[in-house]
């Protein structure tokens, strides 16, 4: 409890120093709008239904392309982890590929696919499915050899082993994977979204895009905020629970709360 | 000295959990002039030559010899975990050419799944069995767990447990799919004294109660002494079975008694003896 207070108090002092550099009159306030601005805007924003439906449309982007990424990351990892030859060719790719800026996609994904919902998706999808394929790879090679041969004596086989005991045992690796590749997909959303005009539909990204077209700042923050928040909210809902868990499982850390 | 635990099903036990827990008829095993040969960065090392032994039905045998003497290897290929160069390895008149269930491992370390709690890893094996209900499972699993004691912590995690506590829980995981022999690689080795001492006790009962045919790695002689009905010593470069004692000592066996003391001095002075032995023997 005592924690909780102390950040929020930590929040408000932030607050009230923008309040107090914005009533210094420093910077014009088209550059830096009073924290009332922003909240005005995302009032109206939030009324008329643009914010909603900006974040619901960036959402479903961001949830298919890194759903996809799990999907083929994960098979992908076990495989390159399985068969050296993967490894040494598919593996070496994924780690080249990783080290790509997800923002270097947008160019070639805007040729292949035009201004369409299909770009976007290529984009995420290559910002989630490297890193995830990585780190399964790197999780199943740093597996214990002794649990495999302790389930082979038991009279597990093949498949079984692989999704009873390999894949349970490198899952500290693929949550790592997962939520780096869920940084990964975030960002370079945001990228595609900013960039790539597309009418199907006006993500956050768009929103910032046009914040600063019109000058309105007010617009920009606020949006950057949203962004924030859901990557918050996503990791204290969803990533947070499982690395307790793992943490309380395989005794890697101290608790924390 | 020991505490005797007394091991009933409840009432409520299916007629499949009674099955499954009756006492199967444990192995007899022969090895048959096994070698086996490594290739090392220093050129290879042979871990076993011509290596035969017979094991009988219910013996608990124990293998002693320094460290790199090839008594793992041979634990491996007999577990069907290794292949040997040549040679066969028999268990109840057929070949073992891959591991199974009826010759259950225990490795010098848990190798217990950190992932998996304590029930969980006993029930490993036992989910391999269908033709066991997932209730009848946890009877069973909660059977061997009151055998080695430790009931009261079947949900904890594996790495709340001591090492001692771990090592009951491998064995409890590994009685569980009811095996019919037990190899046990240096299981002991990294606990401290006491801890060792109460499990040769639980062992020596469980082995009676469950009537497993067992081969033990060690390089510890007194501990091969206190457990084996017979002792094989190994030499090592290359890896032979050299001398054999049979301990004729009434069970249970305290392992600080002065008639076991003089075994293991006897056994330890044949260790000594032999020219190529430059390993490490603890006694």
């Amino acid at each position: 409890m005592k924690r909780f207070f102390l950040s929020l108090l930590f929040f408000a002092g932030l607050l009230l120093l923008w309040e107090a550099v914005v009533r210094m009159h420093i910077w014009s306030p088209v550059l830096l709008p009073a924290p009332i601005k922003v909240v005005e805007y995302l009032k109206s924003a939030a009324a008329d239904g643009t914010l909603w439906q900006a974040i619901v449309v960036t959402l479903k982007r961001l949830l298919l392309g890194y759903a996809i990424g799990l999907i083929g990351g994960v098979p992908l990892g076990l495989l390159t982890a399985r068969w050296n030859v993967l490894h040494d060719t598919i593996g070496t790719l994924a780690l080249g590929l990783q080290t790509l800026p997800s923002v270097c996609w947008v160019p070639l994904a805007l040729l292949w696919f035009g201004q369409s919902e299909a770009a976007m998706l290529f984009v995420v999808v290559m910002g989630t499915l490297w890193s995830v394929v990585i780190a399964t790879d790197t999780g199943v090679r740093h597996v214990p050899p002794i649990y495999r041969r302790a389930a082979l004596t038991m009279g597990s086989k093949n498949l079984h082993i692989w999704l009873r005991v390999i894949l349970p045992a490198a899952l500290p690796f693929i949550v790592s994977g997962m939520k780096q590749g869920w940084a990964f997909a975030w960002r370079s959303l945001m990228a595609a979204e900013i960039f790539v005009t597309i009418l199907s539909g006006f993500g956050l990204g768009q929103l910032l895009h046009y914040g600063r077209e019109l000058n309105a700042m007010d617009q920009v923050i606020a949006i950057m905020f949203v962004i924030v928040l859901i990557g918050l909210l996503a990791d204290k809902t969803f990533f947070a629970p499982v690395e307790r868990f793992l943490h309380r499982r395989w005794g890697t850390s101290q608790e924390a709360a | 000295m020991y505490v005797t635990r007394t091991f009933e099903l409840p009432p409520s036990a299916s007629s499949s959990v009674r099955e499954e827990l009756q006492f199967l008829p444990p192995s007899k095993l022969t090895v048959e002039s096994v070698s086996k040969t490594f290739k090392t960065r220093t050129g290879p090392v042979q871990a076993l030559d011509k290596v035969s032994l017979q094991v009988g039905e219910g013996e608990f045998v124990c293998l002693v010899g320094a460290s790199g003497c090839g008594k793992s290897t041979l634990l491996n290929i007999i577990a069907g975990l290794e292949k040997p160069d040549s040679g066969t390895v028999t268990a109840d008149g057929l070949r073992v050419l891959e591991p199974g269930r009826e010759r259950l491992v225990m490795f010098q370390e848990s190798a217990l799944f950190p992932w998996l709690d304590v029930l969980g890893n006993v029930l490993f094996g036992l989910k391999m069995k269908p033709h066991l209900s997932n209730k009848d499972r946890k009877q069973v699993a909660r059977y061997y767990l009151e055998l080695v004691g430790l009931t009261r912590f079947e949900r904890s995690n594996i790495h709340e447990l001591s090492g001692g506590m771990k090592q009951r829980v491998a064995l409890a995981r590994a009685l569980a799919p009811n095996p019919r022999m037990l190899l046990m690689d240096e299981p002991f080795a990294a606990l401290d004294a006491l801890t060792r001492e109460q499990l040769y006790g639980d062992l020596q009962q469980i082995w009676e109660s469950r009537r497993k045919t067992i081969i033990f790695v060690t390089h510890n002689v007194r501990e091969a002494a206190c457990l084996g009905d017979r002792v094989l010593l190994f030499s090592p470069h290359p890896g032979r079975i050299r001398e054999e004692f049979l301990i004729k000592l009434p069970r249970q066996r305290d392992i600080n008694s002065t008639a076991l003391a003089e075994y293991a001095s006897r056994i330890m002075a044949s260790l000594k003896g032999f020219k190529e032995n430059n390993g490490e023997v603890a006694e």
